[in-house]
């Protein structure tokens, strides 16, 4: 099978959130197998970006399309995109009370087969593939007996995003500040689920403030995104020069654009 | 854990049909509507009951009717037109057996798609639907089964007509120990018109081996549903009885008035479980059941325990506070509750603990569920008495509002007569959050399915209070209730 080039294609996309427009204009192709990183300052709308693809509710797209595997997003409800095979790790997990985190995993699983022909996992099946899972991300075994996320360290909650991930193996993973309030050795666990998860048919979006989980998971494409736009593309090298730098550098080089 | 096994009985038309449906003349066993002298004393003969019953039926009677229609309870939060109470049928003969469906096929499909929903397996469907010949004589054999073993046991479980027959001086010793004839409104009218009901004996230092079970349903269009339960655990002894309801679909409100007596002497343990799933109405508000119940526990003896777990689905307007008078030192006082309206459903339900002994403990925990345009009110009281020394309550009330044209209130009412009481009283109010909602969708689970899972979560710490079978049967009732709340 050849390597689809456009898995997914962000066309000038703009999106507005009570009338402040958030997203001015936003071009994006991502191929299968490619690893993408945006970065860019608070309120950048990189993070906006992520959840408009998941089809989370309260933005407006008022122009541009997203198109996933050759279809427009933009009329999807977001379970059928999720069972298309597109996944966003939360920046802020909810907690659930009451809903044990076992059954929700088997549920979410079990929709995502069903929508793919497949018949749902037997207890036994699903239990010895979350256990496989689970060591992945060294995630503590209590934690699936208890309600999803509920009185979980920040830490935890990232790692049971991963393990969703690798649980429903999507095509495109959306990671939303992943990295955002791990300490070193949850980034280095939480980047080896996404590097594990990694592959030529997969595809991969990072959305970050910060250089530092991109010396674990490296990038192809690295897009600098300021006040609703990209204002700079380039390769890994991107990134290490804007750590370097700093934010106002490509500010400045917006200026710099404008002026000439 | 109680054992697992259910035994279940069923009571209203079909069951009277199977104990006596063929000793009467069919004709003239319906009532003409309405209540007087007369009728309670049809009742009474057609039970062939002793003096003892009639004289006290006739005094509950005397005091309804001295009392007046005024004396119906306003103090709830729920609205609906004045029941006329003369234009109700008190005693509904049992159908004869040609007119009772003679299988499935017959039954009606609404029904039976209900039960469904319920999962309720195709055995006990037959039973429900109160199916002809062979289902009934399946249900005979099963149940004959678990007799024998209950009787081994020691344990008398059976329709309370057939008890007063059997056993009249259990039943004349605790009928109405508990809720007196005097009681209330609508409780002194089951005591005059009481239809039937279940008894349950467990006698001392018996742990009942199985779980007892009754399903009500009501049965003729305007006829009324008077039931009454009276549960007694002897010295030492230990039951779990559990309770469900279902109601074919009327265009009319029927009228269901039940009272539930538990008295638990020393050391005993009663756990009373219920599921109620009356006919609500339809989106409209058209029909459904009044479900205007007394349900009362004396926890009577040092270390006795009553535990109230009840979910409540169903019914145009639910009326019901099970409450435990904490008479015994030490004694304990429980009341599990998940209230669910919708559409235009109206719920005043909560309880009542009573703390008379000393180091007397309850606990309440009621999960309010509002959606449509719905109005869901807890409403509990906890009274410590003078002499309760040591008494401990902990209340938790919670809510969940789907939707923003329903409603939710708490009224707690809380008496301390006593300075060494600790009372505990947690309330909250919440809504089904878009976050929550959008997190479960993200993983591929659809918004109805996204919703349930939220609002079954809120009910968790109710549900596990279930015995496994009828938690599940909790959890589907629920499903059932909650769909098209979203969307």
């Amino acid at each position: 099978m050849s390597k689809i080039d456009k898995l997914i294609e962000v066309k000038d996309l703009r999106v507005s959130v009570e009338d402040t427009e958030i997203l001015k204009g936003i071009n994006l192709n991502i191929g299968e197998g490619e690893v993408h990183a945006i970065m860019g300052p608070n309120g950048s709308g990189k993070s906006t970006l992520a959840n408009v693809i998941a089809g989370r509710p309260g933005y407006t797209v008022t122009g541009g399309d997203i198109v996933y595997k050759g279809e427009s997003l933009l009329e999807v409800d977001p379970e059928i995109r999720a069972r298309a095979g597109i996944f966003l790790a939360f920046q802020y997990p909810v907690e659930l009370p009451g809903v044990r985190t076992w059954q929700f995993l088997k549920s979410a699983i079990d929709a995502v087969r069903k929508e793919n022909g497949k018949d749902e996992l037997s207890v036994r099946e699903f239990d010895q593939l979350l256990e496989e899972k689970r060591k992945l991300v060294e995630m503590d075994p209590d934690l699936v007996k208890r309600s999803v996320n509920e009185g979980f360290s920040g830490g935890e909650k990232k790692r049971n995003e991963i393990l969703q991930l690798a649980l429903l193996d999507p095509s495109l993973a959306l990671l939303d500040e992943t990295d955002s309030g791990l300490d070193i050795d949850a980034l280095r666990i939480v980047s080896h689920g996404v590097n594990i998860f990694k592959g030529p048919e997969k595809s991969v979006l990072i959305v970050t403030h910060y250089q530092r989980i991109l010396d674990y998971i490296t990038p192809d494409y690295v897009h600098v995104l300021v006040d609703g736009r990209i204002v700079r593309s380039g390769d890994s090298k991107l990134a290490l020069e804007l750590e370097e730098k700093g934010y106002e550098w490509v500010r400045g080089s917006i200026g710099e654009e404008v002026n000439s | 854990m109680a054992d697992q096994k259910v035994i279940s009985r069923q009571t209203g038309v079909e069951d009277s049909q199977y104990k006596w449906g063929f000793e009467f003349d069919i004709e003239s066993d319906v009532a003409p509507k309405g209540l007087s002298e007369d009728i309670v004393r049809f009742i009474s003969a057609k039970k062939k009951e002793p003096e003892w019953l009639l004289e006290w039926r006739l005094k509950a009677f005397q005091h309804w009717t001295n009392q007046g229609d005024e004396a119906a309870p306003k103090w709830a939060q729920v609205k609906f037109e004045e029941i006329d109470f003369q234009d109700i049928i008190y005693y509904a003969a049992p159908k004869s057996s040609d007119d009772a469906p003679k299988s499935l096929d017959e039954v009606d499909p609404e029904l039976l798609e209900a039960f469904d929903k319920l999962g309720i397996p195709l055995e006990e469907q037959k039973k429900l639907s109160g199916v002809a010949v062979d289902a009934v004589l399946d249900s005979v054999s099963v149940a004959t089964t678990y007799q024998d073993m209950l009787e081994k046991a020691g344990v008398i479980f059976c329709p309370i007509s057939e008890a007063v027959q059997k056993y009249p001086e259990l039943v004349q010793k605790y009928l109405g120990s508990v809720v007196p004839y005097s009681d209330n409104f609508y409780a002194t009218l089951n005591s005059a018109v009481f239809s039937d009901g279940s008894f349950c004996y467990v006698p001392p230092g018996v742990r009942c081996p199985i779980e007892l079970m009754t399903y009500f349903r009501i049965n003729e269009a305007d006829s009324g549903q008077f039931e009454r339960t009276l549960i007694v655990a002897d010295e030492g002894s230990y039951v779990s009885y559990l309770e469900g309801c279902t109601a074919p679909m009327r265009k009319s409100h029927q009228l269901h008035a039940a009272v539930v007596e538990l008295v638990a002497l020393k050391d005993a343990e009663i756990k009373y479980s219920t599921l109620q799933n009356w006919y609500p109405g339809d989106k409209n508000g058209e029909g459904g059941v009044f479900n205007f119940v007394t349900k009362r526990g004396a926890a009577r003896g040092e270390n006795s325990k009553i535990s109230w777990t009840q979910v409540e689905t169903g019914s145009a307007i639910t009326w019901k506070y099970p409450s435990v008078i904490l008479q015994g030192d030490n004694s304990v006082g429980e009341f599990y509750s998940v209230a669910l309206v919708n559409n235009y459903q109206q719920a005043d339900t909560g309880t009542k603990m009573i703390h008379v002994g000393k180091n007397t403990k309850s606990t309440i925990i009621a999960k309010g569920i509002s959606a449509g345009k719905a109005e869901n009110t807890y409403r509990g009281q906890v009274s410590i008495l003078p002499g309760a020394d040591n008494a401990r309550n902990f209340t938790q009330c919670d809510s969940l509002l789907i939707g923003d044209e329903c409603g939710a209130h708490t009224v707690p009412y809380i008496e301390v007569r006593n300075p060494t009481a600790q009372m505990g009283h947690e309330a909250t109010t919440s809504k089904v959050n878009d976050d929550q909602l959008f997190y479960l969708q993200q993983r591929g689970i659809d918004l109805e399915e996204s919703n349930y899972m939220i609002i079954n979560g809120f009910c968790r710490g109710i549900f596990k209070e279930l015995p496994f079978e009828f938690a599940m049967e909790a959890s589907q009732l629920l499903r059932v209730s909650l769909e098209g709340t979203v969307g």
